[in-house]
């Protein structure tokens, strides 16, 4: 039960600052919003056993990419408001939008049944002894590859951002 | 080890139905191109959640690791985003979507 009302009190935050990140009209606002956002969902992880996912979330989202995204507000003085809002009939018509898919998406899931029955032995499964023996057993070339995308995610940052034409 | 059998995958399907249709409505209402790649990080976070939820009710550790190879997939493409808006603020001025609009005919 103790954990229900820790389940409760993760979705409502995060679902709070998901609509302030919206809401918020500095960009600066957002970043922080957001940022308690990713921390809720780290909450929520470890609430589904997924201990080392959890602590990746913390360290990728809430440490780099955050960092990288307030990083950039700064640097690019975007600590104001947007020059043309959209107009409010079309900020209405996007938020029905955004409904009628929530709608749509609760009407699929609305008869879901879990067809397999949940094991409450298997607790282990997201520590990072298991999860290490399945990536380096059955996941290796992902993995490796993976290190190239960065490699190129990495050279590609940088030769974008260089001041000089090439 | 009771929180999976006190909270039915159902309430972890709504939650994040919810947190994705956030992020459509915030690409859809957001001029801040920023702000915009943030509403698509919402979009991820909620489905990595997902995958993580579904993953441990089915006792299936492989999608832990499917939310392993998106967040690398993620960071790579916020680096890369990043940098394309730095450029775009270096020659318009501005990161307003509206000023994007040279490929649009």
């Amino acid at each position: 039960m103790f954990t229900k009302y820790i389940f409760i009190l993760l979705t409502v935050l995060a679902l709070y600052s998901g609509i302030m990140v919206l809401v918020s009209r500095k960009p600066i606002h957002s970043v922080l919003f957001l940022t308690l956002t990713f921390f809720a969902i780290a909450g929520h992880y470890v609430l589904l056993n997924a201990q080392f996912l959890a602590v990746v979330h913390v360290i990728v989202y809430a440490g780099a990419i955050m960092v990288l995204f307030l990083f950039t507000v700064m640097l690019l003085n975007l600590n104001k408001d947007e020059h043309s809002p959209k107009s409010r009939w079309a900020k209405l018509l996007a938020v029905i939008a955004g409904c009628m898919l929530m709608l749509t998406l609760i009407g699929i899931f609305r008869n879901y049944d879990l067809a397999v029955a949940y094991d409450p032995m298997m607790t282990q499964i997201g520590l990072v002894k298991n999860l290490g023996k399945i990536l380096y057993e059955n996941y290796l070339l992902p993995f490796e590859l993976s290190s190239i995308l960065f490699l190129t995610a990495m050279v590609g940052a940088v030769l974008l951002g260089k001041k000089e034409q090439l | 080890m009771s929180t999976l059998s006190s909270v039915p995958i159902d309430y972890y399907l709504v939650f994040c139905s919810l947190l994705f249709c956030l992020g459509v409505i915030g690409v859809l209402i957001k001029r801040n191109a920023l702000v915009i790649l943030m509403s698509v990080e919402l979009m991820i976070n909620s489905i990595n959640l997902l995958l993580a939820a579904f993953s441990a009710y089915t006792n299936d550790p492989a999608g832990q690791i499917f939310v392993f190879f998106i967040m690398v997939v993620a960071a790579a493409e916020v680096a890369i985003g990043l940098a394309i808006i730095v450029l775009i603020y270096r020659t318009t001025g501005s990161i307003d979507i509206n000023v994007l609009n040279k490929l649009k005919w």
